[in-house]
């Protein structure tokens, strides 16, 4: 069963400059109890996706048009207070840097149950058990004692266990991580990644990793969506994504340096594109070594071209053809 | 043959304060570098991999004299560096830092906003004068080109590049002065992912045009793997191992060096890994642990390894590692 269906979504900010298109016709689904990864280098629109599905995002952006569904039900269709009931208790977050998300004014204790209590109705001392009980699953080590500090005694790997702790906090059902080790060092980064894989485990959530990194998502996700400039350029299981890839991910794949072999680097020649003046046809082309004439016309559609596996490239069958 | 670079037991401590404003007192050191020392040969690249906080970066700053050492020596093409760059002649300290140049992590904030690619670039120029002022267009261009940039962007600021052209505008003004050296300190770390490749690609070809030599500071061991000859790596401000690449990478030793490894994630599927996952975090650098740095966190250590700094032993002609228990694991 899909939680959460995605259609056609439309994200805009509309700056004085022209209007950025950080998503422009967004389609993809995410079964129910597995992890996805939302792969796309900045300005991808991977954190728009995640900001769209939660209606949290920033002025000047706006959700232009499409379709969000939650377990069935129309999010974009919600009133604000009905959102109320989808933020952080059915669908949560945990961003990227956890230093710039946590209050520095309070005690982690007091933000942590501040949220348990606007939420359920529970007492304070049974809204602060259950923060340490959440803390606990979290790993940090003695949360008890833990509680009564502030965000800055602590360090950056805490502090994200912190926040995947209160992200846990209200048990949702949908969790996107954003980018959730990007600021940590790898040591750490693999303690992180081991984490949210037990939680997933334990808990039986569905998890969304939103990174750059080919190498996170070949480790954690079974589904993966490709983005480049605000559009999807392939969905699929992870094995079919690195057999037979998308002209953009092959060329992300071979301009990656991996660690357990020496290759000659592809780069990929030019820049990410200018999300006000999107390239016409596929945005992918100027810089996509196979592109054709007709990839600067129409747009490629996102068609299913095996199962599991959606492409929007008009000369994948072609190039896969011999394979 | 002589290596280009000679370092010798580097050391630097930043002392810290009490608080205070008028009673100020010394209470600790930060052991930042401790005795480190390495050699980079003639057109070769060095990597020096390790987490933040470990003495990469400053390091690089003290081999450059960017940082003033507490001890220990530097010498390039044998000539010490660091007298030479405290009490030579002004000739001399400039000559000098002609020959060893250095690339900054951060291309947004390494450039000047209100400076043009021309004045960055040629600022050098006006700098050591080695070159006729008639002869600073042309070669500008040939410094444009070198590193993939077209010769109308001379005009331009800045703020109108994207973070890999900033980063070739980088390399484009610490070649102005025909360096011998450079230091490259995380110079992809802030770029996107479909990027870094051109950058990696320009930094080898560039070797292999002009020679150079690198010390190239990373904690992507991806990238150093791809880009060194031989690897170095720091933890809390020390060498624990050094090698070749291809037989560090194929053959670490050191379990920090090992942990580091496996935490990696690799881009491939069907690679599940093997992760050795670390206990805690990088402790302290103001009261790093006694004997091996790394023994509170390492599942082997024993009483030996907290009473006992190890020595830097040699394993191979070119593999060292300063581990009590290294047979263990050869």
């Amino acid at each position: 069963m899909h939680i959460l269906e995605v259609e056609n979504l439309k994200t805009y900010f509309f700056t004085e400059a022209g209007i950025v298109k950080a998503l422009d016709g967004a389609t993809f689904n995410l079964e129910k109890g597995t992890t996805l990864g939302l792969v796309g280098e900045s300005g991808s629109g991977k954190s728009v996706t995640s900001q769209s599905v939660l209606r949290i995002v920033p002025k000047p952006g706006k959700i232009v048009s499409g379709k969000i569904l939650f377990e069935g039900e129309d999010i974009l269709a919600k009133s604000e207070n009905e959102m109320r009931n989808y933020r952080g208790k059915k669908i949560s977050l945990i961003f990227q840097d956890p230093t710039s998300s946590l209050n520095p004014l309070f005690t982690i204790g007091s933000q942590l149950t501040e949220i348990v209590t606007q939420h359920e109705k529970m007492k304070k001392t049974e809204a602060l058990e259950h923060v340490i009980k959440t803390l606990k699953l979290a790993r940090l080590p003695d949360p008890e004692e833990e509680i009564y500090r502030y965000p800055h005694q602590f360090s950056g790997g805490m502090k994200q266990r912190i926040c995947i702790a209160r992200a846990l906090l209200l048990n949702p059902q949908l969790l996107f991580a954003d980018e959730p080790t990007t600021n940590l060092d790898v040591t750490i980064q693999a303690q992180i990644l081991t984490l949210l894989k037990d939680l997933q485990r334990e808990v039986g959530m569905t998890l969304v990793m939103i990174t750059h990194d080919m190498g996170i998502v070949a480790d954690m996700c079974k589904y993966v969506v490709v983005l480049y400039g605000g559009n999807v350029m392939e969905t699929g299981m992870i094995e079919t994504i690195f057999e037979k890839p998308h002209p953009y991910t092959e060329a992300l794949l071979k301009a990656v340096p991996r660690l357990d072999q020496t290759k000659e680097l592809v780069s990929i020649p030019g820049n990410i594109p200018n999300l006000i003046e999107l390239p016409s046809g596929c945005v992918f082309h100027p810089r996509c070594r196979y592109a054709v004439d007709a990839c600067k016309g129409n747009k490629p559609p996102l068609e299913e071209v095996e199962a599991d596996h959606s492409i929007a490239c008009i000369r994948w069958r072609e190039l896969n053809g011999g394979r | 043959m002589e290596p280009l670079v000679d370092v010798k037991d580097l050391v630097k401590y930043y002392p810290v304060y009490s608080r205070g404003i008028l009673t100020r007192k010394v209470i600790g050191q930060v052991h930042a570098v401790d005795h480190v020392s390495l050699e980079v040969n003639h057109g070769e690249t060095v990597g020096l991999v390790g987490e933040s906080g470990c003495g990469k970066t400053t390091t690089g700053k003290l081999i450059l004299n960017l940082e003033t050492p507490t001890s220990g020596k530097v010498y390039f093409d044998g000539a010490p560096v660091i007298q030479t760059l405290t009490k030579g002649t002004k000739e001399e300290k400039l000559k000098l830092r002609r020959s060893m140049q250095m690339v900054f992590q951060n291309p947004y904030s390494s450039l000047d906003p209100r400076m043009t690619v021309f004045d960055i670039i040629s600022e050098p120029f006006r700098v050591h004068k080695n070159i006729p002022t008639s002869e600073y267009k042309d070669r500008l261009y040939e410094l444009l080109s070198l590193v993939g940039l077209e010769p109308y962007h001379a005009e331009r600021y800045p703020h109108e590049f994207s973070g890999g052209q900033r980063q070739r505008i980088c390399i484009a003004r610490a070649l102005a002065v025909d360096p011998k050296f450079i230091v490259a300190d995380e110079p992809v770390s802030s770029l996107d992912v479909s990027v870094r490749a051109q950058i990696l690609n320009l930094i080898m070809d560039l070797q292999k045009r002009l020679g150079i030599s690198y010390l190239y500071i990373s904690h992507d061991l991806s990238s150093v793997r791809q880009i060194s000859k031989r690897v170095l790596v720091m933890y809390l401000g020390e060498i624990v191992e050094s090698a070749l690449t291809s037989e560090l990478f194929d053959h670490p030793i050191h379990p920090y060096t090992k942990a580091l490894m496996s935490a990696v994630p690799i881009p491939d599927p069907k690679r599940k890994m093997k992760i050795i996952l670390l206990p805690g975090e990088v402790p302290s650098p103001v009261n790093p642990p006694s004997g091996c740095r790394f023994h509170p966190r390492c599942e082997y250590a024993t009483s030996k390894c907290s009473e006992e700094i190890p020595e830097m032993v040699q394993i191979d002609s070119d593999h060292f590692v300063s581990c009590h228990y290294f047979e263990k694991f050869l």
